[in-house]
């Protein structure tokens, strides 16, 4: 292939990889914005605890690196069900800066409970086989890895799909986020159902982090660091939609992956000035609404 | 002929296939005393937002004075002389009784742009403000927080910073709603005593408040204009009544004064 | 006529106690001059001091200018030392590649540069409210930090530029090497700038930001120019953290890309919601205490550090919402004494209190043993020590997360005497 191409293709493919895991990590959080207002600059704790959960359990435990992932991705799900009955739940009316200080002060719990377990230092996880190395699909090698969550990628994206436009939960949550008063007032239990679904986001941005361990390396800082880019990639696609979202998780991945590779360092800007760029001319983000 | 205070032309609201407001035309002439009422969910308050800029219309125009106003924002046109008071009080919860009037007529005279002279120095506006406060019976709470208020109290408190606005047209959203009895008598007596020039529209569903106090009547159903005329044209009317029947409170008839 | 003319009379004193209490906000009270006392007494009572007594110093003025937007304006910012860092390296900068090292001047540049950066930034993030806004703060730092490591041969990229020496100020007063001629170069500086937020702060230019943070609808709809106020104060808040951020490098001598972090930001929030946002003085008891208390703890152990700083702010956010200004006022006010009072009349222990507990008691046994599993891949050897065997050291953490849940939701409930329906309800 001719030197420019390839790059492109590589750029292309690094860049979805790197956009389905940014995709998987923020539509919870965008969903969780969109229909509760409620501001959770703990999301990327979560996805840390689902990484080091499962560096934990295929380091210490034996289990296999799939497994794991789901086995972390529940596990979260079903711990911030408690969370958000017990402690979230009471701060929905609340300021923005309250929410900002509780949910930071999660964070540097978490962080600081993980340093003192794990160790700063980065971890790594033990991949299966057949997910190292490359794949060959015809005309080009690509990283086995890389391919593994661009499938997953996908296959997450056509099951929400469903769940969003093709089921009755998915039509509540839509209606929920679209207007909440009404939603409610047509006999829609909107408290339950945020419950669903900040548990599903949750379980969503684990697996992220799960995936994102041999991607982007996995220290307790990951929950503050990439916190800024799920914030960036929910408000540029906007609060709320699934659509959004994913678009936003492409064209940020894409971008930010082109830029790095080939302005090297200069390439961390592109991503910010297309944030400010897009939200110049739609305030509200892609799909979002005014 | 001079133009109205306020005039409303073609105006429409859609949200999305939802018509909220039809080709509403309105037109309040200087010194009107106007009540807008119809059952609810007829969009007497979208009207008003869309006639203060909370709201743009989908077409239509909106006329102040003859000045064409529809770009306008809220800000913009409460500086020209539109002023409101919200179904729910919209006040400074966490400021004093006395500062809400301040910071109303420090933004009217455009006092707030002065970063350096102290709100204390400029004893005119405290004068201002107090009186305001007295004509509603509200010294006495002047230094409470109005978060500490009751409810009706704070209703006055919506309608002493509406009024200290000095406004050329004044829209109040259910002014007595929330507030004693008691006290109703207060918000009619202030606006009666207030400048003949304004205009006034009134949303309200107590129907003794909308006798006492309008000269004329616009009825509005589902959006747009039904009907409008003087107050004993809309009691007389059969369809106002057969529009009212089924609807838990008031009904036009009920308690009408005559003369 | 008698007793209209006294109610008159008792209408016209309800009156002129409204006013005056306005009209005397402003004036100056003899309490203020504590502060200022006890920072010169510092200055003669901890000659040693004086280095961490400059970075206290220059904390309480960054804290000052975040107060500004955060405790008047209502604007929440996570990337406040995108301008500390902006005013920090014009002085790195003019030194450094210019060889200018005149303080004051550097001083003024840093404001100017800072300021125009804010206005800059400010006019469009302000168009946004809520999370846009939060993101954009985030963001503005990260990409001023990310601009400086792109030119690491300009800036010095994260290793800095070192050996930034000042010109004695004025000409006249040399600097020391134990800090006392910055500390009070320090101490003056600081001196104006609140001098000018304090103006700011009780003109109706102030009063109006309040109106803003309280009811933006409201501002609007009586006609104020809500995004014009909140650029003004977004760049006067940017222009004094500036300042701070210059006098940082003057004092330190040097500077790097470090004082951009996220770290600086959410250290001064933390600090100004500790001491108690839109109280002036907040800032500078926010400050000042913070800075104690990390320069003693956080040298124990940084992780404890950043727990506790964690634990705190999500303390405060649910028992002291206006911090340590706030608790004192209400001991002003006698509010402690009905608080006590409160707190220790006989709680009447509910049945509905049991299921709340065990509740509670089910979430510490459940991160219990979640962390006894996960302990075996801990660096914290002397946990992994002492219970070896895996099922042994789960039972534990269970057992001791079920019970620290119940003894901290028991003390939470008699101290607060809230009922669950109460709870439910908030």
């Amino acid at each position: 292939m001719p030197q420019y191409a390839n790059i492109a293709v590589s750029i292309l493919f690094d860049g979805l990889a790197y956009a389905m895991f940014l995709f998987i990590t923020s539509v919870g959080l965008s969903v969780t914005m969109g229909l509760m207002n409620f501001v959770n600059l703990a999301h990327g704790a979560f996805a840390m605890i689902g990484g080091y959960i499962v560096v934990s359990l295929t380091r210490s435990y034996g289990v296999g690196f799939i497994p794991s992932l789901i086995i972390a991705a529940v596990l979260v799900a079903l711990i911030s069900v408690r969370f958000e009955r017990r402690l979230y739940r009471r701060f929905y009316r609340a300021t923005d800066l309250e929410q900002v200080l509780l949910t930071i002060g999660l964070a540097f719990m978490a962080i600081a409970t993980f340093t003192f377990f794990y160790g700063p230092i980065p971890k790594s996880v033990p991949l299966p086989d057949w997910l190292q190395g490359s794949v060959n699909l015809g005309f080009r090698s690509f990283p086995a890895y890389r391919v593994f969550m661009i499938a997953v990628g996908a296959a997450l994206i056509a099951v929400l799909w469903y769940v969003f436009e093709r089921t009755n939960i998915g039509a509540m949550v839509r209606a929920a986020v679209d207007n909440r008063r009404m939603a409610e007032s047509v006999g829609i239990n909107v408290d339950r159902l945020f419950t669903l679904t900040f548990a599903l986001g949750s379980g969503l941005a684990a697996l992220g982090g799960g995936l994102a361990i041999q991607l982007l390396g996995l220290n307790p800082n990951f929950a503050l660091l990439y916190l800024v880019l799920f914030l960036i990639v929910v408000a540029v696609g906007g609060l709320g939609s699934l659509k959004g979202t994913l678009l936003a998780a492409l064209v940020l991945g894409i971008i930010d992956t082109g830029g790095k590779y080939l302005l090297a360092d200069a390439g961390g800007f592109f991503i910010y000035a297309v944030t400010v760029l897009v939200l110049l001319i739609k305030p509200a983000g892609f799909y979002g609404r005014e | 002929m001079t133009a109205a205070a306020l005039e409303v032309q073609g105006l429409n609201r859609n949200f999305g296939a939802l018509k909220v407001t039809r080709d509403v035309d309105l037109t309040l002439e200087r010194g009107a005393r106007r009540a807008l009422i119809g059952p609810n969910g007829a969009g007497k308050t979208t009207l008003v937002n869309l006639i203060t800029g909370l709201l743009k219309p989908s077409s239509g125009k909106v006329l102040l004075e003859g000045e064409d106003i529809t770009a306008l924002s809220q800000a913009q046109r409460a500086r020209r002389g539109i002023a409101r008071t919200f179904q729910i009080n919209q006040l400074f919860r966490g400021l004093t009784v006395l500062e809400n009037l301040c910071l109303t007529i420090g933004e009217r005279d455009g006092h707030c742009n002065n970063l350096w002279r102290a709100t204390g120095a400029r004893r005119v506006v405290i004068d201002e403000a107090l009186d305001h406060l007295a004509a509603l019976r509200l010294v006495d709470d002047a230094l409470k927080l109005v978060r500490e208020l009751p409810y009706g109290r704070q209703r006055l408190v919506e309608i002493a910073i509406a009024l200290a606005q000095k406004p050329r047209v004044l829209l109040l959203d259910e002014p007595a709603a929330g507030v004693p009895s008691s006290e109703t008598h207060l918000i009619l007596d202030v606006v009666a005593n207030l400048d003949p020039d304004i205009a006034i529209l009134i949303i309200e569903h107590d129907m003794d408040v909308v006798f006492r106090f309008a000269r004329k009547i616009t009825v509005l159903v589902a959006g747009a204009i039904f009907t409008e005329g003087t107050p004993q044209e809309i009691m007389a009317n059969e369809q106002v009544r057969a529009v009212y029947l089924g609807q838990e409170g008031h009904r036009v008839g009920d308690g009408v004064r005559h003369g | 006529m008698a007793v209209n003319e006294g109610s008159e009379a008792v209408a016209g004193k309800a009156r002129e106690r409204a006013a005056s209490y306005l009209i005397g906000r402003h004036r100056f009270r003899a309490a203020e001059a504590l502060p200022w006392l006890l920072a010169i007494a510092a200055f003669f009572l901890f000659p040693d001091r004086m280095t961490f007594g400059n970075q206290a110093l220059i904390m309480v003025m960054f804290a000052l200018s975040l107060d500004l937007i955060l405790g008047y304006a209502g604007i929440v910012s996570l990337g406040h030392a995108a301008f500390f860092g902006v005013g920090a390296y014009t002085v790195g900068l003019l030194i450094a590649r210019l060889d200018w090292s005149e303080p004051l001047s550097s001083l003024f540049a840093a404001a100017v540069l800072s300021g125009l950066i804010g206005f800059v930034t400010g006019w469009f993030i302000l168009r946004y409210r809520g999370l846009t806004v939060i993101m954009l703060t985030l963001a503005t730092a990260i990409m001023l930090q990310e601009a400086g490591n792109l030119r690491s041969d300009i800036s010095g990229g994260y290793d800095g530029l070192p050996g930034l020496v000042i010109s004695p100020l004025f000409g006249v007063f040399e600097y020391d090497l134990y800090g006392h001629v910055n500390y009070l170069y320090v101490l003056g500086v600081l001196a104006v700038i609140f001098y000018i937020v304090r103006r700011i702060v009780y003109s109706p230019f102030g009063q109006a930001l309040t109106g803003i943070r309280e009811n933006v609808r409201r501002m609007n709809a009586i006609g104020s120019p809500v995004h014009r106020r909140l650029v003004t104060v977004y760049t006067i808040s940017a222009a004094i953290a500036g300042i701070a951020g210059a006098l940082f490098t003057q004092t330190n001598a040097y500077v790097t890309l470090t004082v951009f972090d996220f770290d600086n930001s959410a250290k001064v929030m933390v600090m100004l919601i500790l001491g108690g946002t839109g109280r002036l003085y907040g800032a500078f008891i926010g400050a000042v205490v913070y800075m104690i208390l990390e320069d003693h703890l956080s040298k124990l152990s940084p992780t404890f550090w950043q727990f506790g700083i964690g634990l705190l702010l999500i303390l405060a956010v649910l028992f002291a919402p206006r911090g340590l200004m706030g608790l004192f006022e209400d001991i002003g006010r006698g509010n402690w004494r009905r608080a006590r009072a409160a707190a220790t009349r006989r709680f009447a222990w509910k049945r509905e209190h049991w299921a709340v507990l065990a509740g509670s008691a089910f979430d510490g046994a459940a991160i219990g043993f979640i962390i006894g599993f996960a302990v075996n891949f801990a660096e914290a050897d002397l946990i992994s020590e002492y219970i070896a065997s895996l099922p042994a050291r789960a039972l534990a953490f269970t057992c001791l997360g079920a019970l620290v849940a119940i003894g901290i939701h028991a003390i939470y409930l008699v101290f607060t005497s809230r009922s669950v329906a109460e709870d439910r309800a908030s």
